[in-house]
C-alpha cells in the first residue's frame, strides 16, 4: 500500500513538473557567435557566421520544439583577453548559453576554459588547434569543422605521397600556427619524409618575400604555409612573383578556406592543393544551402567554418530540445555526443568522447583558370578522406577525458 | 661558401635586396607623413587608409574602368589626392590652430570611418591585382631571383623621392613651402596664398601615400587593412628619422627596411618589433630623432 501510495505521488510530482514546464512556455536559449568580425579571419568566419547560425534557427523552427532562440555577436579583435572578457560578460550578465565559432586558436583556447568554468557550452568552428579536443580538452567544447590533425593528415600525407618527401615551413608564430606544423611535422616523418627548416613569422605579416627566398635557399621540395586567412594568401601571392613554383617546389596551403582562394584567383593560385571539411559544390545539398546563404550574404559562398557555424547550432538545439534546458552546459554537451549527428552540410557523423566531431575531410585542387566556369568554381575534388582515417585516433590526443 | 652568423653571404645578400624593397614604401610613406607634419603641424593619421585607397582605386580603375597599371600610377594618385584637398578645406583646415592632438584625433577616427566603409564593401580577404605584363619575370642574380616588379618599386620610390626633397628644398615653390611654415603671417603678407599652399601640401602628401598603395597593389592583398598593418611602422619611421624632416625620413625609410630584413634573418620571431626596439633607443638618447632639430 505503502509502495503503491509512493508511486502515485513520484508519477503526480512527475506530471506536476510536466505541467509546470508546459506552464513556463518555450525553453529560452541564447546562442553568442564570437569570431573575428574586423580582421584578418573575418572573411573566414565573421558575420557570415551569424547568417550560418540565423539560417540553422530557420531550418530548425525552434518555436515547434518548445524553444526560444536568440542570437547575438561579438567581434574579439583576435585577441585572447578581449575574447575572454565578452565571454565572461555574455555568460555572468547576458545569458549566453553557448558561444559558437571562435575562429583563432589562441582566443579559442582562452574561450575553453572560461565556458568550462561557467558550466557553458563552446562549440568550436572556426579555430584550428587540435589541443582543443587533446590536452586541452573539456566536457563543455566541441570541435566542429576541423582541426590541425585533420589538415595535417590530409594535406601532408597526400604531398608526401606524391613525393614531396622534404618540407620547409613558414609558420604564423602563435598557437595555430604552432600546432599545424607540429601535426603537419608527425604526418611528414611518418610517411618517410624529412623537415629541413622553418621560419616563424610575425602574425598578422603582410611582406613574406624574406622568409619565401629563406624556404626556396632550403631546397626543400615543398613549402608548408602554417598560417591562416591574409596570411596565406599574401604568401602565395608572393611566391607565385617569386617563381617558387616555377623553381620545381610545390606549396602546400596547410590551411586554406574558398574565400582565400576566391580572393587569389585560380590564376594565382592553381595546382595548390589543400585539405577542407565543406566546399559549397559537394553535392546537392550543399549546393542549395549555399545558394540560399549567397543570397543572404552579397551573393559569397560559405566557408567552411561559416557551414560548421550552422551544423553545429543544429546539433546544438537538438541536444537542448532532448535535455528540455540549455541550463547545464556539460550536460548538453554529454546529450551532443550521445546523439548522432545528420545534417545537410557534414551528413552522418559523431561527436567523440573528446569532443572531436567526426566527418570526411576533402582533399582538392585549386583549379586551373581554363577549367574555372565561374568566379566561386575554384576546386577539383582529389580524395574524401573518411572520417575515420582523418581526424586524429581518439587515444593518442591525451584528452583527460578519454579513459584507457 | 661564406657564412656570417651562420648564414651564407649570398642569402644575406638577398634579404638586404628584399629589405630596401620594404625600405622604399616606408620611405615613400614616410615622405608623405613629414611632409603634411612639416608643413601644416597635422599628424596625419589617415595616411595608412590613404595608401589602402590608391591601391583600391588603382583595383576599381582595371575592372570598372578597364585602365591598367599605368594609368592608375597616374590616376589613382591624383584622386586620392584630390580627395585630400576636400578633407583638408572641409575638416583638417579648421585645427591648424588648435593643439596637434585634434588633428590625431580627427584623422584617426577618418582612418576607422574609411576602412570601415571599405571592410563593409570588399570584405578583408583582398582583391587580386596583376603585375603589368611589363614588369612580369625577373632577373635570376648571382644571390637570388629578384622579381622585375621589386626592382622596379625600388628604382620608381627613389626617384619620386629625390624629385620631392629637390622641389621642396631647391625650388621656388618649395621656398614659399618652407616659409609659409616658419612665419605663414608674413608670408602671406608678401601675397602669397598660405592657405591654398597647405591645401595643395595635405594634397601631394596623399597622394604619395596613394602612389605607395599603387606600387603595393600587385605584391600585397588588396585589403581594408592593409593600411593598418604598415601605418604603424611608418610612424616609427617617422619618429626615429626626426618629426618633420623630409631628408631624414627618407634615409630613415630604407634604413629601417635593411635592419628589418636583417631581423628577419637571424631572429624573424622579432622582425615586427625590431623597428619599435630602435624607436625606443633613439628617442631615449635623440628626443628629436635622428634628423629633427631640438624644439
Amino acid at each position: 500500500m505503502l509502495r503503491g501510495m509512493r508511486l502515485a505521488t513520484a508519477l503526480g510530482v512527475l506530471m506536476a513538473g510536466c505541467v509546470a514546464a508546459r506552464a513556463d512556455g518555450p525553453v529560452p536559449v541564447k546562442i553568442g557567435v564570437l569570431n573575428d568580425r574586423s580582421g584578418v579571419y573575418s572573411d573566414i568566419s565573421g558575420e557570415g557566421s551569424v547568417v550560418a547560425a540565423r539560417m540553422a534557427l530557420e531550418d530548425f523552427k525552434p518555436a515547434e520544439h518548445g524553444l526560444k532562440v536568440e542570437i547575438v555577436s561579438a567581434d574579439h579583435q583576435n585577441k585572447p583577453d578581449v575574447g575572454s572578457a565578452i565571454a565572461r560578460q555574455w555568460y555572468d550578465r547576458d545569458g549566453v548559453d553557448v558561444i559558437m565559432d571562435v575562429v583563432t586558436s589562441s582566443v579559442a583556447l582562452a574561450i575553453n576554459q572560461v565556458t568550462r568554468e561557467k558550466n557553458k557550452v563552446h562549440i568550436n568552428s572556426g579555430a584550428g588547434s587540435a589541443d582543443l579536443t587533446g590536452s586541452q580538452c573539456t566536457p563543455n567544447t566541441v570541435h566542429w569543422t576541423y582541426d590541425t590533425a585533420a589538415l595535417a593528415n590530409g594535406t601532408g600525407g597526400a604531398m608526401v605521397k606524391r613525393g614531396g618527401d622534404t618540407w620547409f615551413f613558414i609558420t604564423a608564430d602563435y598557437a595555430f600556427g604552432q600546432a599545424l606544423q607540429r601535426d603537419t611535422s608527425a604526418v611528414v616523418t611518418k610517411n618517410g619524409g624529412k623537415v629541413v627548416g622553418s621560419v616563424k613569422t610575425p602574425f598578422p605579416n603582410s611582406d613574406f618575400s624574406s622568409f619565401l627566398l629563406q624556404a626556396q635557399a632550403s631546397k626543400a621540395k615543398v613549402i608548408g604555409l602554417a598560417n591562416a586567412g591574409g596570411d596565406t594568401i599574401n604568401a602565395v601571392k608572393q611566391a607565385a612573383e617569386f617563381g617558387i613554383t616555377e623553381g620545381g617546389q610545390a606549396l602546400a596551403g596547410l590551411l586554406i578556406f574558398s574565400s582565400d582562394i576566391h580572393s587569389l584567383t585560380p590564376k594565382v593560385a592553381q595546382g595548390l592543393v589543400l585539405t577542407e571539411p565543406f566546399y559549397w559544390d559537394l553535392n546537392d545539398a550543399t549546393r542549395s544551402f549555399s545558394d540560399r546563404f549567397a543570397k543572404l550574404f552579397g551573393g559569397k559562398k560559405p566557408t567552411a567554418a561559416q557551414a560548421g557555424v550552422y551544423a553545429g547550432t543544429l546539433h546544438y538545439l537538438k541536444a537542448v530540445e532532448a535535455q528540455k534546458s540549455a541550463r547545464d552546459g556539460a550536460a548538453t554537451v554529454a546529450k551532443m555526443k550521445e546523439l548522432p549527428t545528420d545534417d545537410p552540410l557534414f551528413g552522418k557523423g559523431e561527436i567523440r568522447a573528446d569532443g572531436r566531431k567526426i566527418h570526411d575531410m576533402y582533399l582538392f585542387e585549386v583549379k586551373k583558370p581554363a577549367e574555372s566556369k565561374g568566379e566561386w568554381d575554384l576546386y577539383k575534388l582529389l580524395a574524401t578522406i573518411p572520417g575515420k582515417e582523418a581526424f586524429r585516433p581518439l587515444n593518442e590526443g591525451g584528452c583527460p577525458l578519454v579513459k584507457g | 661558401m661564406m657564412t656570417i652568423l651562420g648564414v651564407p653571404t649570398q642569402a644575406l645578400f638577398g634579404q638586404l635586396l628584399l629589405g630596401l624593397i620594404n625600405g622604399s614604401f616606408y620611405a615613400l610613406l614616410s615622405l608623405g607623413l613629414a611632409i603634411i607634419f612639416g608643413l601644416l603641424n597635422i599628424i596625419n593619421f589617415a595616411h595608412g587608409a590613404q595608401y589602402m585607397m590608391g591601391a583600391f582605386v588603382a583595383w576599381m580603375l582595371l575592372n570598372y574602368a578597364g585602365l591598367g597599371y599605368w594609368w592608375a600610377l597616374i590616376l589613382a594618385p591624383l584622386a586620392v589626392g584630390l580627395f585630400g584637398v576636400v578633407l583638408e578645406r572641409l575638416l583638417i583646415a579648421r585645427l591648424y590652430k588648435l593643439d596637434h592632438l585634434y588633428g590625431l584625433l580627427l584623422t584617426f577616427g577618418l582612418a576607422l570611418i574609411i576602412q570601415g566603409l571599405f571592410r563593409q564593401q570588399y570584405g578583408v580577404s583582398g582583391l587580386p591585382y596583376a603585375i603589368p605584363p611589363e614588369l612580369s619575370g625577373g632577373q635570376r642574380l648571382p644571390f637570388m631571383f629578384l622579381p622585375n616588379y621589386r626592382g622596379w618599386i625600388v628604382a620608381f620610390s627613389l626617384v619620386i623621392c629625390i624629385v620631392t626633397w629637390l622641389v621642396i628644398e631647391k625650388t621656388k615653390l618649395g621656398a614659399y613651402l618652407r616659409a609659409a611654415t616658419e612665419n605663414p603671417t608674413l608670408v602671406q603678407a608678401f601675397g602669397v596664398n598660405v592657405p591654398l599652399l597647405l591645401t595643395l601640401t595635405y594634397g601631394f602628401g596623399v597622394a604619395l601615400a596613394a602612389l605607395a598603395g599603387v606600387l603595393a597593389a600587385p605584391v600585397y592583398s588588396v585589403n581594408p587593412n592593409m593600411g593598418a598593418d604598415i601605418i604603424i611602422v611608418v610612424f616609427a619611421v617617422v619618429v626615429i628619422g626626426g618629426m618633420g624632416s623630409i631628408l631624414g625620413s627618407i634615409l630613415t625609410g630604407f634604413a629601417l627596411g635593411l635592419v628589418e630584413g636583417l631581423t628577419k634573418v637571424f631572429y624573424p620571431e622579432a622582425s615586427a618589433t625590431a623597428i619599435f626596439v630602435i624607436m625606443v633607443v633613439v628617442l631615449l638618447v635623440k628626443p628629436a630623432g635622428l634628423f629633427g632639430k631640438p624644439a
